[in-house]
């Protein structure tokens, strides 16, 4: 075993761990930053957003206007001081990006050009063509390269958190090209693992994305909140899951089914909008929740098409014209080229809603700090509270950086008070580490595949876009059988230099934790709101009175799951029903004075 | 369909050096070699790769496909109706399987400063009109897969050439306009192994899969080159 010393760990290259190293090494040059990341940097799944990052930008609108539109696409299970935080600092972030050179796409007279996005009431989310997240990425890996204190260790697997009384101490990884095992201790240690999206059958997500850092803290008795929540986006290739993303609608998409109707009408976003002219709020630009929830229903109602044995409805992009979609979607172009043998100009594209983004995560509070001293989360595998019950698309590319920045300052200013834990209080859980990993290899009847297959399955049965209890009981004992025989499943290859089968192996240990936090907070939320509905009598509506609380996965001793609650952080905008569409401005609705009063609050431009 | 593919097989630990190994697989139209790779891993778990994202945007999947570098995600077995080959990327140490090392490419990548120099601090964006955002922007694509590398003979025959995705990135903040940077990044192309290392063979923009053609960064990369020296020859 290899022992290193470090002042600050951060386990995670994508967009959320690369600020926050920048940050760390910003506010505290003298400290030592070690990035730890199972791949290298820039292919972490951040690489793969496409749409774009929000932020008030237009004079016309208002940081209150983002505010509101993010609490109510959470259904109100947002933390309302949370996002009035992140929707001051979004506008600086994406500034600081574009001074470290991110290539944002422009209007004529040079300045930043934004496009609409679901849920957003105004045109507020910056765009690089549509390959945000990439060039995000490289830029803040590039901009990484530029600090000395940041020393990257490149396909290093973390297995376990060191912590010793309530106190973090470190980490331990695996060296991926040797199989050496590494010790590394440090002050603060920032979580930035991404999501679990691998944890369901159909995803967009990448390989990697398996929730690793949410079963590490919650093995330490971490609390993982509002966990149920889980994203299915709209348009997924059929089969892959690839995305098509959703500034396809904001320029102008159009949803078909498989009779060409517009389907969304029927499913209170309507009036239908003229093709090629979206109005945010309306039909295709409705939240990801309502509209792939009315993939659903269409299918029920058996009027989705057949591709290759996957249901699916099409995507229509032909009004919009082959030269404004080589210049606004070419990423797009060439995915529906290469995947579905597609030209988007000329042919509709099938897609149907794939599992997208894990709207809970490790519980911090607003300075990402979680319930260990010195442990720290950030960007998809945490829950700071800023989408609740369903995420506003292009918001959390800019949380990464908003919260980035604040993880990696306060990890620094911590990091500065405190000192190391003695390595004498965690060779012994390092050594027993040490052992439990020998002790895998070796053949039994298990199959890793089989076992990861039947979860991601019973997952996508029990825990899709609409839930009821038998469905989830019958996922939840699923899982506990998985959990029995991933206890006597062994690694068949003991080599030690990239060793892919351990490192499966050990991811599937961490989906089979996450799997179950998930299936556990869905079971106990007897309501439906945002991204989780429930199909039991008496469960169908948002039930306030009892629910308007986050849910909080908590391991126990045992190894099972216990789900307690916590209140939610109201401060200026009391909930009202989630309206889109037309149905959003009818008197009914008595939104509207509370959003002036929330206005009134000052919530002004900095 | 049942489909016969040849794969690289190396295991430090135990082989003097690669062999071929074939497996069968099913493959259907959207079959890419990446899924066929995966198949094979699922009958024999010890078969390393890198890959992640599956969508031909994170980098990982590079291999030699009957002996041209591709990503394995973007590449269709349906493609191949006669004998596929898949290899480790040409002129990288091989480690194990179908992985390279990548170091040297990642410290090649560093070497030209691949961040925006500017000393002004400011709370305000720079304007950038498209027109001067289309003049890097192609070059910014770039997704640090190494297949250039892989393609480049002069690489091949000397690993100390920074290589086409280098230069391209340096190319990337030289032509941007807001960047002050392209002092600094210079002499790094201007020596023995930065642009003049390369003789055009033109191979690394043909296997470019996001076509950023190194090949016209490495170009625009000498004429910036040539015009550095004649100024410098005549600048006391
Ligand atoms: C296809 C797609 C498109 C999207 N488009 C948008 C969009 O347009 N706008 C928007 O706002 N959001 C979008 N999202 C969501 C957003 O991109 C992600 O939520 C975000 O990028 C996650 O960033 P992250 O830094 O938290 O994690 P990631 O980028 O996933 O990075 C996780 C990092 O953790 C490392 N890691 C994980 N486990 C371990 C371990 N055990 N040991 C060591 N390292 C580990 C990985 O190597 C990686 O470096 C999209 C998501 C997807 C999937
Ligand atoms: S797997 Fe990401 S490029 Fe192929």
């Amino acid at each position: 075993m290899q022992l290193l010393q470090k002042d600050i760990i951060i386990v995670g290259g994508g967009g959320a761990g690369l600020r926050a190293a920048i940050a760390a090494a910003e506010a505290a040059p003298g400290l030592q930053v070690a990035l730890l990341s199972k791949v290298y940097p820039m292919r972490s799944h951040t690489v793969a957003a496409e749409g774009g990052a929000a932020a008030v930008t237009l004079a016309e609108d208002s940081l209150a206007g983002h505010f509101q539109d993010t609490i109510s696409g959470s259904d109100w299970l947002a933390e309302q001081n949370v996002v009035d935080y992140f929707v001051q600092h979004a506008y600086q972030e994406l500034v600081q990006l574009e001074r470290w050179g991110c290539p944002w796409s422009r209007k004529a007279d040079g300045t930043v050009q934004v496009r609409r996005f679901g849920g957003m009431k105004t045109e507020r989310t910056w765009f690089a063509a549509d390959k945000t997240g990439f060039h995000i990425l490289h830029t803040l890996f590039q901009t990484s390269l530029r600090y000395p204190t940041i020393n990257r260790f490149d396909e290093y697997f973390v297995i376990d958190l060191l912590v010793v009384e309530q106190q973090i101490a470190g980490v331990l990884a695996i060296h991926f090209k040797t199989g050496q095992l590494v010790q590394i201790q440090a002050k603060s240690v920032i979580l930035a693992t991404g999501g679990a999206g691998r944890v369901f059958h159909y995803n967009t997500n990448g390989g990697i994305v398996t929730g690793d850092g949410m079963a590490l803290a919650y093995r330490h008795g971490v609390a993982l909140r509002d966990m149920e929540f889980v994203q299915y986006h709209p348009t997924g290739l059929p089969g892959s899951g690839i995305l098509i993303t959703e500034a396809c609608r904001g320029e102008g998409g159009i949803l078909l089914n498989k009779d060409g109707y517009r389907y969304l009408q029927d499913y209170d976003l309507g009036p239908v909008t003229p093709a090629g002219q979206p109005k945010n709020n309306y039909m295709e630009l409705g939240p990801r929740d309502k509209l792939s929830q009315a993939f659903w229903q269409q299918q029920k109602l058996g009027l989705t098409a057949d591709y290759q044995g996957h249901a699916v409805v099409y995507l229509d992009l032909r009004h919009l014209g082959s030269q404004h979609l080589t210049q606004r979607l070419p990423f797009i172009c060439e995915l529906a080229k290469a995947y579905v043998n597609i030209d988007p100009a000329n042919s509709p594209i099938p897609i149907r809603p794939a599992v997208h983004y894990t709207m809970g995560g490790i519980l911090t509070d607003i300075n990402c700090h979680t319930s260990i001293a010195g442990l720290f989360a950030v960007g998809e595998c945490a829950s700071v509270g800023l989408h609740g019950a369903n995420r506003l698309g292009s918001n959390s590319l800019s949380e990464l950086l908003v919260f980035g920045k604040v993880a990696g300052e306060q990890a620094a200013a911590l990091a500065q008070q405190t000192s190391l834990v003695p390595v004498s209080a965690i060779m012994a859980q390092s050594k027993h580490q040490q052992t439990s990993i020998s002790s895998l290899f070796g053949n039994s009847s298990e199959s890793m595949v089989a076992i990861r297959t039947e979860m991601t399955q019973a997952m996508e049965q029990g825990c899709g876009i609409y839930r009821d209890n038998n469905g989830m009981q019958r996922c939840l004992t699923s899982l506990h059988n998985l959990k029995s025989r991933y206890a006597r499943l062994t690694v068949s290859d003991s080599s030690k230099v990239y060793n892919s089968a351990l490192l499966q192996h050990v991811e599937l240990g961490f989906s089979l934790d996450v799997a179950e936090a998930i299936c556990r907070s869905a079971l106990a939320r007897t309501e439906s709101r945002g991204a989780h509905q429930r199909l039991d009598e008496g469960m169908t509506t948002r039930n306030d009175r009892d629910f308007l609380q986050h849910s909080l996965a908590l391991r126990q001793a045992d190894g099972s799951t216990a789900i307690s609650w916590q209140a939610v952080t109201i401060t200026s905008l009391p909930p009202t029903e989630r309206r889109y569409g037309a149905a959003a401005h009818s008197p009914a609705n008595s939104n509207i004075s509370q959003l002036k009063a929330a206005q009134e609050k000052g919530l002004q431009h900095e | 369909m049942n489909k016969t593919i040849s794969i690289s097989r190396y295991n430090p630990e135990q082989d003097s050096q690669p062999q071929l190994q074939t497996y069968q697989v099913v493959s259907e139209h959207s079959t890419s070699v990446l899924d066929a790779l995966l198949q094979v891993q699922q009958q024999d778990p010890s078969l390393s790769l890198r890959w992640s994202c599956r969508m031909a945007i994170c980098g990982s999947c590079g291999v030699m496909i009957n002996g041209i570098p591709k990503l394995g995600c973007k590449t269709f077995v349906r493609d191949y109706p006669e004998q596929l080959v898949i290899s480790p990327l040409a002129h990288f140490a091989v480690e194990k399987d179908l992985i390279v090392d990548m170091s040297p490419f990642l410290q090649h990548l560093s070497a030209v400063k691949p961040y925006l120099i500017n000393a002004e601090k400011s709370l305000q964006p720079h304007k950038q009109t498209p027109a001067q955002l289309a003049k890097y922007q192609q070059f910014a694509n770039c997704i640090n897969c190494g297949l250039c590398y892989s393609a480049c003979p002069q690489f091949g025959l000397n690993p100390e050439f920074i290589g086409p995705a280098a230069i391209t990135l340096a190319q990337r903040y030289n032509l941007d306009s807001r960047d002050q940077g392209k002092a600094v990044r210079m002499p790094q192309l201007n020596s023995k192994n930065g642009v003049w290392a390369c003789t055009f063979v033109g191979f690394c923009s043909e296997v470019c899969p996001k076509k950023v053609d190194p090949a016209a960064a490495v170009n625009q990369g000498k004429v910036a080159s040539a015009s550095d020296f004649i100024i410098s020859m005549f600048t006391p």
